[in-house]
């Protein structure tokens, strides 16, 4: 569903992602994770092209996504991106941030986009507080609103940039709840976290990242128990100390 | 105050229209005319000069910036005897003291709006502008949709600012012979010869009210835009 292949990218001098070549399938849950300045987040920015890449292509269901004149509103129209500041529109109620593109981008007439935006609001339990705006909500409760604004673009992947390093300690979970429930349903998700228990619980793979550089892939049992690369049993040993 | 009153009485009219039916149309509201249309003339011109000024692209950004720089830099009052002394001279064409005026004034104003409009975009945390994108929606859209509302309630009090010094601008029409209310007031100071103090005064006063009942006005504008904004539950 998602190819890479050779990505390579640059900041002037500093070689920020080297050599990515990888596939993540449908249905598939991926976890990336490595220690910060790995390019991990680098790496799932320039899956919708929020950073553009200098060498290599990155194919979403076939189609190059930094191709000269490649749509790229259509392309990330169907790639919902979730920030780790969540970054809702404060002037807008928490309805109107999920409905907002749905409309404008003609996906859907206002009342379906309605419909739509309040059984995703009911499923990331913040129904009751669709006419409030964003500044009157928790944080936890502003990431869920923003899942819900990205889902109701009804798109076929879902990329997670650190959601929930934000958050105070007890809010992680009420998010960790509702990516859980997406992965049980089946959707394509990349999620760069440094949520370990989420990572054994849901993902199907993981893949581990140091200095621009992939440098482990491997199913969350093997991680765990036996990480391969020196880095890799470094950064695992590091986490068991905090 | 008897003769004060009576000051008011005599010229009052004088004052609101200047010799208007029987000469231009001149005084109070002439210089509220002119600041409205100017204003009217200059936000959607400040609008876009402000948008093309943080354009990604440099071909678009750069002239804007020169213009900026150059319009700042330089006193009004010059350009408004410039414009209205050697343009014609110039061009050969001669344009009124009125059309002049607000010509200059459109002029300064959307410059200085394009500013306050840039410096708003500029202060939106780029993840408004991010987020917006990674939903499909165009840089047109996301600027219309999501950066823009945003920046330019933040902006309003720099707006009002704008607005006021705009009214106030007017009175340098007195340079060119332009009818406004400043020119009115002296006319009637030459008339009545003796109680400047009274008439300056009201001058004094008229700008007050005009000015002040704007900032009211605004203030109440950006209290609803506040409410609305952190509106608990």
């Amino acid at each position: 569903m998602i190819v890479l292949d050779k990505v390579n990218k640059w900041y002037g001098d500093y070689h920020a992602l080297v050599d990515i070549t990888e596939r993540v399938e449908k249905n598939e849950v991926l976890v990336v994770c490595g220690p910060s300045g790995s390019g991990k987040s680098t790496l799932i920015r320039t899956l919708n092209r929020l950073e553009e890449i200098q060498g290599g292509s990155i194919a979403i269901d076939g189609r190059d996504i930094h191709a000269k004149g490649a749509d790229v509103n259509a392309l990330r129209a169907g790639i919902g991106f979730v920030f780790q500041h969540f970054n809702l529109f404060p002037h807008l109620t928490v309805l109107e941030n999920c409905t907002l593109a749905p409309v404008r981008l003609k996906r859907a007439s206002k009342a379906e986009a309605r419909d739509y935006a309040l059984q995703l609001l009911e499923r990331v339990g913040l129904a009751h507080k669709q006419d409030a705006y964003p500044n009157a909500l928790s944080g936890g409760q502003q990431q869920r609103v923003a899942i819900a604004r990205a889902l109701a673009m009804r798109p076929p992947i879902m990329l997670f940039d650190e959601p929930t390093s934000a958050l105070d300690p007890e809010m992680v979970g009420e998010v960790l709840q509702v990516m859980r429930t997406l992965a049980h349903e089946g959707m394509t998700m990349v999620c760069v976290t440094h949520e370990m228990g989420f990572a054994r619980d849901v993902a199907d793979r993981i893949w581990f990242m140091a200095e621009g550089k992939l440098l482990e892939k491997a199913t969350p049992q093997a991680f765990f128990a036996n990480p391969q690369h020196p880095r890799a049993q470094q950064f695992l040993a590091d986490r068991k100390r905090d | 105050m008897n003769a004060f009153l009576e000051l008011i009485d005599t010229y009052w009219l004088y004052f609101l229209v200047g010799q208007y039916p029987d000469g231009p149309l001149g005084g109070l509201v002439l210089t509220v005319l002119l600041s409205g249309a100017a204003l009217v003339l200059a936000m959607p011109l400040g609008l876009m000069l402000g948008i093309a000024r943080v354009s990604p692209y440099r071909a678009v950004s750069l002239p804007v910036a020169g213009v900026v720089q150059v319009v700042r830099a330089v006193p009004l009052l010059l350009v408004l005897f410039w414009a209205y002394f050697f343009l014609p001279a110039v061009t050969g064409v001669k344009t009124s003291q009125a059309a002049t005026m607000l010509i200059v004034l459109v002029v300064f104003d959307s410059v200085y709006l394009a500013e306050i409009v840039a410096a708003g975009i500029r202060a939106l945390p780029p993840g408004q502008l991010e987020s917006a994108r990674s939903l499909g929606l165009s840089y047109g859209q996301a600027l219309r949709h999501v950066v823009l509302p945003q920046s330019l309630a933040n902006g309003l009090p720099s707006i009002v600012n704008q607005l006021v010094s705009t009214i106030k601008a007017t009175s340098l029409g007195y340079i060119i012979g332009l009818s406004e209310v400043s020119f009115i007031a002296s006319q009637i100071n030459t008339l009545v010869f003796t109680q400047s103090v009274q008439v300056y005064l009201i001058l004094a006063l008229t700008y007050f009210m005009l000015c002040f009942g704007l900032s009211r006005l605004a203030f109440l504008l950006e209290r609803r835009l506040q409410r609305r904004a952190v509106q608990p539950n």
